[in-house]
């Protein structure tokens, strides 16, 4: 299994890539293609446990499974790939999740089919998630950073809904906005290092000594990319157009591995590499954090659409993530983590629900909708279920990221303002109430009361089926393992979050 | 006249077989909800075997277990590392002393009989199955909740219960207002549990630790102390606020009757909603320390509040199960009362009888609807005749409840009066005279709604619809079980011989022998009190002597003020509520989309105008025969028409093509 150390990234990274080159000679069979398209995601899935076999805990604070090999060597970039314990649990998310939908895309492909261009978006997709959680060398991750783009550009423009080419150019250019200043900022990075290396771990050194204006102005390049990525508020107003047109399976990616690359962004490159910027950056970053909670759950009690609502949801529960690690604390970025990977788990829960009502209903429309417990019982139990999870219960997994990262906003680390951080945290505590607030209305609305007469007869509106509980199925369980068993993720994460936090001195 | 002592609690000579397997108490409920839920259909009965058996089991343990402590067994503390961080450590464990041998008979005692009553209240329900998973799922969170070894995973049961509580409430979904009614609880708890959970952040930043006994144990010590430890103490009795439904929060617990009436009983009566009193009763110490006891007269004066207001809203409800929401949101704020005046023991007293004979007067009035199918007292009337047993327990229940000698409820409640007047004579409290004013008036108030529900139910002429009858034996062997108890479970707290108080005290809690002034004038004053209450109500509401309307004379606002429930509703409602569910969440997604996202759109079609302006000035100023220039802007300006053109695929393609070509050049450049 020592293969397992050299290769196993790389394959978790480029098997769906290598899926994409095969579908592309594949004949157009429906099925031929659904098989290739799951075995690689299958594939991708067992290389990714395969490493986290391999990986050793009791090490998390090291960089491990790593390969560092020449790449471009005019410029210094390496292909430099390897994981700790803040990689793994995102690559981990991701090589699931992106299983999971291949599983519900056999049940469902969206008009206008295609079902070979859509299996090989998908897998180019995961390639370059993949890719972003395992990359320790700027430009490399630069390249996969930018790779989601492309397929979840044409996934909006070709499969999605009415308003779809308006969603997908003004995700990917937005998107592409952000990653320049991101880029500008690897650029000045590498300049700094006497244009020698763009390795995420060697720069925590060539920093050490820059000054305070290059460490900011670098940081705010940084910042500006991630921040669009993850979204924070005010740059989140491409999230709900791209979620509300994207298929079903879009916004599951989107929401359940997308947006954490933005988030893995600051604790991977930005925090690390320019720690003295991020105490200054760092109340900003918690004040936009917490407007986004309050804003997120504002704007939920005004939506009409239950997707669009889910995805200002993901604006409310990033800022969470967001204020967890603008703390600097252990707790913080533990809690961000967890955070991350309880988000991924109900939020993309939520967005295969919203797509399957869609499926049954034809409606997303939270008025038109009602009594889906009292007709399909078993659905509306799992819809139930996530909301409730989504609220951060404590016992499931929701709760842990909010809580440390409240927690870590009680105490932030030192060189913060403790009083403008408690604050925070009772404005995110606030948030939590309305957060409660508006899924439970909306399981109110959607879920209860009687069936309106329109969908009376039960036509075409059919409980769970058996590929939607295959793909639910691990979602639900790691809900409530993790809510229950949290050390299942912070065994894995807190040795190197404690890494990240020592050198805030917290 | 014996002389005061000091409290010396059962001294442990042993260790016991039972309180190692107390763990075994919550689990057992927890199983029996997955069975239940996942193969509860299957099994005949619909599941509430699984239920009854398991819950059985885990009252004769947890039985077995107390009768093990009072007979001096050791207490037992275990737990296990739940997860590590670098500057953190949460462990899973168990606490099993007194104080949560005592809660675990409560709730599994009331879990069982609520469980067999159901059998023959649920009996047609739809949701059957479903509810006896619930009911066992609550169980398990509130024995969890009072099990817990520490803050976070006391939270996690308090949050479960209050999650059940949202689904029981909510049983009868289908109708909009019961639904509300569960939100409403869920949510108006939770502001409340904002506060506890930063309660608890509070006392780990300064203690280092979620442990409650070390806690305690520090506060004790003085090791924790100051405007923190205070601050923290009040922060935690946001969350008892919240969950014990006490002023201000108590809203939600009137509308919680929406529920089936079992589940009244058992959460909203007997069990989750002591969970603020068992909050301020584990963590004593620390409200008792903290700035020489600032908290407790904090909970003193709620406490004060909420008695007498609750009481008088009882006392105007048309509503049996109103009636008796208000006046167990009435008898919380007695438990409360009792701590904060220090009379630790006859709070958790006042806690044990009130579960028993509350319990009694829920599961009688459930009898009652089932048999008039209304929940109005005024389809009732004349029932003593047609349901013999759920008329006589209720009577025991309400004499309890009543404060009548030698009932359950009449030792609790004297004690608390009693100490009340005691911390006001000693000066112990500052705010003592108030607990004693507010519980002596609520003491008669208590008496007189009590007296109305009872002869508005009971006698008179039946004034409802159908033919009433007795409920099945599955509902009134419960009553009578009950109803015997409230009628012995006093005696545990009896001057002098009561063992109460050698089980569950706080650590120098002073136990006052035999002396006229509490345990003769005290109770011949308020029972006295109570008779007479009995008589009013008699000439009142039996014979209808005074037949006026309040309304119209000139106490008629304060009639108004408390039939809109002193506008609380509507300031919640109206105030907080609706103002975010319309305007402000459309105020909030109107700037969202015009402002933040209108400077999005705004910056595309300037960059678009921009361009095409660029690219006219270029055709017609500049000679494109010239240069290149001329040609890039063109790539660039035509570029932008596609996004007019809305072909956005060759758009993305020529952007994506540049990004290719960008990081080519960096490749091999």
């Amino acid at each position: 299994m020592s293969w397992v150390d050299d290769w196993g990234l790389s394959l978790a990274t480029f098997l769906p890539a290598l899926g994409v080159v095969i579908l592309m000679f594949l004949p157009n069979r429906e099925s031929l293609v659904k098989i290739t398209g799951t075995a690689f995601a299958g594939l991708a899935l067992i290389a990714g446990i395969l490493c986290a076999v391999r990986f050793d805990y009791s090490r998390g604070d090291q960089i491990q499974l790593e390969v560092d090999s020449t790449w471009i060597e005019t410029i210094g970039a390496r292909y430099h790939v390897g994981a700790d314990g803040m990689s793994l649990p995102l690559l981990l998310l991701s090589v699931l999740v992106c299983f999971l939908c291949m599983v519900y895309m056999w049940w469902h492909i969206p008009e206008p089919g295609k079902p070979k261009a859509f299996f090989a978006l998908v897998l180019l997709l995961e390639t370059g998630m993949n890719g972003t959680f395992v990359a320790l060398d700027l430009i490399l991750f630069f390249i996969f950073f930018e790779l989601v783009l492309v397929p979840m550009y044409f996934m909006i423009g070709i499969w999605g809904g009415p308003d779809r080419d308006y969603a997908s150019v003004k995700f990917f250019l937005y998107t592409l906005f952000g990653s320049i200043f991101m880029l500008l900022g690897f650029l000045a990075l590498w300049i700094h290092s006497g244009a020698e290396t763009f390795d995420i771990i060697a720069l925590r050194e060539s920093t050490a000594g820059a000054s305070e204006l290059f460490q900011n102005l670098v940081f705010l390049g940084l910042f500006l990319g991630f921040a669009i990525k993850v979204p924070m508020w005010p740059f989140h107003t491409w999230l709900p157009d791209a979620h509300t047109e994207a298929p079903t399976v879009g916004s599951v990616l989107l929401a359940a591995v997308l947006l954490k690359m933005g988030t893995y962004g600051f604790i991977r490159i930005a925090l690390p590499i320019l720690p003295d910027a991020a105490v200054t950056f760092a109340p900003v970053i918690g004040i936009l954090a917490v407007i986004g909670i309050i804003w997120g759950s504002l704007c939920c009690f005004a939506q009409t659409d239950l997707k669009r609502l889910i995805a200002f949801s993901s604006v409310g529960h990033m800022g969470f993530v967001m204020l967890g690690i603008a703390t600097l604390t252990d707790t913080g970025i533990n809690g961000a983590i967890f955070g991350m990977v309880a988000h991924g788990l109900i939020t993309g829960m939520l967005f295969f629900l919203a797509g399957s009502i869609h499926e049954r209903y034809h409606t997303r429309e939270i008025a038109a909708l009602g009594g889906v417990l009292k007709q399909i019982p078993r659905f509306g139990s799992v819809f139930s279920f996530a909301a409730i999870a989504s609220l951060g219960l404590p016992g499931l997994a929701g709760f842990w990221g909010e809580m440390l990262a409240l927690l870590g906003a009680y105490q932030p680390a030192p060189g913060l303002n403790v009083e403008l951080f408690r604050v925070l945290m009772v404005i995110g505590g606030i948030g939590t109430v309305l957060t409660a607030g508006y899924l439970l209305w909306t399981v109110q609305r959607v879920n209860l009361g009687t069936v309106p007469d329109k969908f009376a007869s039960g036509k075409g509106i059919f409980d769970v089926e058996r590929l939607e509980w295959t793909a639910w199925v691990p979602l639900l369980l790691l809900i409530v393992v993790a809510g229950f068993y949290p050390a299942l993720l912070t065994n894995v994460t807190a040795d190197a979050v404690g890494g990240l936090a020592g050198i805030f001195g917290a | 006249m014996l002389a005061a002592e000091q409290i010396e609690g059962v001294e442990a000579t042993r260790t016991g077989l039972f309180p190692d397997l107390m763990w075994l108490v919550p689990l057992l409920p927890a199983l029996s909800f997955l069975v239940i839920l996942f193969f509860g259909k299957r099994f005949p009965d619909k599941g509430h075997g699984v239920g009854i058996l398991a819950i059985g089991i885990a009252f004769f343990l947890s039985l077995a277990g107390f009768i093990d402590l009072i007979t001096g067994a050791e207490t037992v503390e275990k737990h296990w590392v739940w997860f590590e961080l670098e500057t953190l450590e949460l462990t899973f464990g168990m606490n099993y002393d007194f104080l949560t041998g005592l809660m675990f008979v409560v709730v599994t005692f009331i879990s069982l009989l609520v469980q067999i009553y159901s059998t023959g209240y649920m009996l047609d329900d739809e949701r059957y199955t479903w509810f006896y998973a619930a009911l066992s799922l609550f169980t398990a969170s509130m024995l969890l909740l009072v099990t817990a070894d520490n803050l976070i995973m006391m939270l996690v049961g308090w949050e479960g219960v209050g999650l059940c509580s949202y689904f029981l409430i909510g049983h009868y979904w289908e109708e909009k207002p019961n639904s509300s009614a569960a939100i409403k609880a869920f949510i108006t708890t939770r502001v409340g549990d904002v506060g506890f959970m930063f309660g608890i952040f509070a006392l780990f930043i300064l203690a280092g630790t979620f442990n409650i006994t070390e806690i305690n144990h520090l506060a004790e010590e003085g090791e924790i102390a100051g405007a923190g430890l205070t601050i923290a103490a009040l922060l935690l009795f946001c969350g008892a606020i919240g969950k014990s439904a006490q002023f201000p929060l108590h809203v939600w617990l009137p509308d919680a009757m929406a529920g089936p009436t079992p589940v009244s009983a058992l959460i909203h009566a007997a069990t989750m909603v002591v969970a603020g009193i068992y909050l301020v009763a584990r963590l004593f110490p620390v409200f008792e320390f903290a700035s020489g006891g600032v908290p407790l007269e904090v909970v003193g004066v709620i406490a004060a509040i909420t008695m007498l207001i609750a009481a008088f809203l009882a006392l105007i409800q048309d509503d049996i199960k109103r009636v008796l929401a208000y006046s167990t949101i009435s008898q919380l704020a007695y438990m409360f009362a009792g701590l904060a005046v220090g009379v630790f023991t006859a709070g958790m007293f006042h806690l044990l009888t009130h579960a028993v004979f509350k319990a009694l007067l829920f599961l009688g009035a459930g009898s009652v609807i089932h048999a008039v199918h209304s929940n109005n007292m005024s389809d009732m009337g004349g029932l003593r005749k047609y349901m013999p047993a759920t008329f006589r327990t209720y009577i025991i229940g309400s004499l309890a409840l009543a404060g009548i000698f030698p009932l359950a409820g009449f030792f609790s409640k004297d004690e608390i009066i009693g100490g009340a007047l005691r911390a006001g004579i000693d000066g112990t409290r500052a705010t003592a005279w108030i607990v004693f004013g507010s519980a002596l008036i609520t003491a008669f108030i208590t008496a007189l709604y009590s007296a109305r529900m009872c002869i508005k139910t009971f006698w008179g002429e039946y004034r409802g619809h159908g033919h009433p009858h007795e409920s099945p034996g599955s509902m009134t062997s419960p009553l009578w079980v009950l109803g015997g108890l409230t009628l012995v479970v006093g005696f545990l707290g009896f001057p002098v011989i009561g063992v109460f108080k050698y089980w569950i005290f706080a650590e120098g809690e002073v136990a006052h022998g035999f002396e006229p002034l509490y345990n003769v004038v005290l109770p011949v004053i308020t029972v006295g009190g109570a008779l007479i209450a009995f008589f009013l109500a008699y000439k009142w509401f039996y014979r209808n002597e005074w037949r006026f309307d309040f309304r119209k004379t000139s106490f008629g606002w304060m009639y108004g003020f408390a039939e809109r429930k002193y506008y609380l509703d509507d300031l919640y409602l109206g105030g907080i509520v609706k103002p975010i569910q319309y305007p402000l969440a459309a105020a909030a997604y109107w700037a969202n989309q015009h402002v933040i996202d209108g400077i999005v759109d705004g910056t595309a079609r300037g960059t678009v105008g921009a361009a095409s302006g660029t690219y006219r000035a270029d055709q017609g100023v500049v000679d494109f025969g010239v240069n290149g220039a001329a040609g890039l802007t063109n790539f660039s300006g035509g570029l932008l028409r596609y996004i007019q053109s809305g072909n956005v695929q060759r758009y993305a393609a020529v952007l994506f093509a540049s990004v290719a070509v960008f990081v080519a050049v960096f490749a091999f450049a």
